[in-house]
């Protein structure tokens, strides 16, 4: 299976990998997969306060290349976007995107529930109710 | 001058030898015959050379050339030794025993077996990827016709103690038969020796051409049959109908020749470089090697580098780097490796394994260049890697609830 030009692009220059400060009240952090299944993504953010703005995004994934540019490309759509629309990014849009196959689907439904678990996570930190989202189709 | 892509995939299946590939060519055009035309010289000069390369053949493996039954390849001849000898000896007995990291043909053909009515018992490998002889002694009885044990393993390389196994099964009085596609033309292989009256092999795997395999029955002591799978001409003395495919199996013959020759010679040079290879990315922290250090063949190693995931890291290279993963993402059942798996490995190590299957073209220069490649993108997923950035801050990863999926 030969990858698309544009998940080799994110995974060759990965966007946004880094850490923010989990500590602080204005970042959001989701940790969503885990180890046995072959993906891990930390995906975190972190919002103007005033402005409920995301300025920064950070990302850390242990998986394979379609989990790494999934998540390359939501930290970059994340940045400039008001927490509110965050999760209205839909997994569909990160495929279309990186034009990944069915297989790797699950690569962008995790992007899709790290992003939600980030801002749930923004959320409660900040005194508001957690949003219950429903559960993903594709798993 | 490096060319790429390097090929590190020999377990998966090996380039033809050029001399293979030559003394196959004439049998395609000039010396088309069909070995079973008895009354012509095309056929005469066909026959020649089956026979030929089924004296070539029997040679590697210390057997009767009229031991030689030739197939399409080693899920050919796994099925037919096992479902073969399951109908044959049907009125001994139903119960066969094997191991749970053997090849999927041979465990898929037991599986079968069982849907039939017969009974399998699967041993569990130790973690080093061997079987406890004292379990399969214990799981002998009076119903057991046929021991299958692999002679090496494709994914781990770990090499069966086979004369030992035979050893239990003389003494009980059942059939040994063994898959020994990764071992035969590797290392040296003697069906008298080693006491196995069934044996699977496929000449891809041994710079031979697709298509083409062979099982050996033993004749003598004892004298063993198979029941045919297919029905027709009769062909390889009523076990295998079908006409032979002459020129794969003088590739086949040709190939076994060379193996014969030059197998010390290759595996010293191989388990060198494998070594070489080996050491250099064991030095990197938390990286495994899995399967049996001693007892494996000279060309294989399989490495797990905990915190980045096989696919991911073969992403970083296999543009000009062909090696094969563990992990689950590499199959299409999103399982990892069962292999890994049987020798204790979490999941999460078996995801993160690589590996490196060394062959008769592969050179130093390309070693050199695989080291680097691998330590470089190892290390630059590990930065990347969420589990990784824990490891070094000493989080316990088993205290996370993960959200499994």
């Amino acid at each position: 299976m030969a990858y698309s030009e544009k998940v080799l692009d994110h995974y060759t220059n990965p966007l946004n990998v880094g850490t923010l400060d989990k500590s602080k009240t204005n970042v959001g952090t989701g940790l969503v997969g885990a180890p046995e299944c072959g993906d891990v993504m930390r995906l975190q953010i972190e919002v103007d306060e005033a402005t409920g703005i995301i300025k920064d995004a950070k990302f850390k994934t242990f998986g394979c290349g379609s989990a790494i540019a999934s998540s390359s490309v939501a930290t970059e759509w994340l940045k400039g976007k008001s927490v509110d629309d965050a999760i209205k990014i839909d997994n569909m849009e990160i495929v279309e995107e990186l034009n990944l196959p069915p297989v790797k689907i699950h690569c962008s439904v995790l992007a899709e529930d790290a992003i939600k678990a980030a801002v749930n996570d923004y959320r409660v930190k900040n005194g508001l109710p957690e949003i219950k989202f429903d559960d993903s189709i594709v798993h | 001058m490096l060319k790429f892509p390097i090929y590190l995939d020999h377990n998966a299946t090996t380039p033809c030898d050029p001399r293979v590939v030559e003394a196959m060519i004439p049998f395609f055009t000039n010396n088309f015959g069909n070995a079973a035309s008895r009354n012509h010289p095309f056929g005469w000069v066909a026959e020649e050379a089956v026979d030929y390369a089924r004296e070539q053949v029997a040679k590697l493996i210390g057997a009767d050339p009229k031991e030689v039954i030739f197939t399409s390849g080693a899920t050919e001849a796994d099925n037919l030794a096992i479902k073969g000898v399951y109908e044959m000896y049907a009125s001994k007995g139903n119960h066969i025993i094997t191991c749970n990291i053997e090849h999927k043909a041979v465990l898929d053909t037991c599986k079968h077996i069982e849907k039939e009515g017969g009974e399998v018992t699967y041993l569990k490998v130790k973690d080093n990827g061997l079987i406890d002889l004292a379990e399969l002694e214990a799981a002998i009885k009076p119903t057991t016709i046929l021991i299958a044990i692999m002679y090496a393993n494709n994914e781990i390389g770990t090499v069966m103690p086979m004369k030992e196994i035979s050893a239990i099964a003389r003494k009980h009085g059942v059939l040994v038969f063994s898959d020994a596609t990764q071992a035969v033309g590797k290392i040296p292989v003697d069906v008298n020796k080693d006491g196995i009256d069934l044996l699977a092999m496929t000449a891809h795997k041994m710079y031979g051409p697709k298509g083409v395999g062979a099982l050996y029955v033993r004749r003598k002591n004892p004298r063993v049959k198979v029941t045919a799978q297919m029905d027709g001409g009769g062909h390889e003395r009523g076990m295998r109908s079908g006409t032979l495919n002459v020129p794969g199996i003088v590739g086949f013959g040709k190939a076994c020749e060379l193996c014969l020759q030059e197998m010390d010679a290759d595996a010293k040079r191989l388990s060198g470089l494998r070594d070489k290879l080996e050491t250099a990315l064991l030095k990197m922290e938390e990286s495994y090697l899995n399967g049996d250090k001693e007892h494996r063949l000279p060309h294989v190693s399989n490495i797990s580098f905990k915190y980045v995931e096989g696919e991911g890291l073969m992403m970083g290279f296999n543009k000009n780097i062909a090696v094969s993963s563990g992990s689950a993402c590499t199959s299409a059942s999103l399982e990892p490796s069962y292999v890994l798996k049987a020798l204790g490995l979490g999941d999460d190590l078996a995801h993160s394994s690589l590996r490196f299957g060394l062959g008769r073209f592969t050179t130093e220069d390309q070693i050199d260049y695989t080291i680097e490649q691998v330590t470089n993108t190892v290390n630059k997923l590990r930065e990347m890697s969420p589990l990784w950035e824990m490891f070094k801050e000493g989080v316990d990863m088993n205290s996370i609830e993960w959200a499994h999926h």
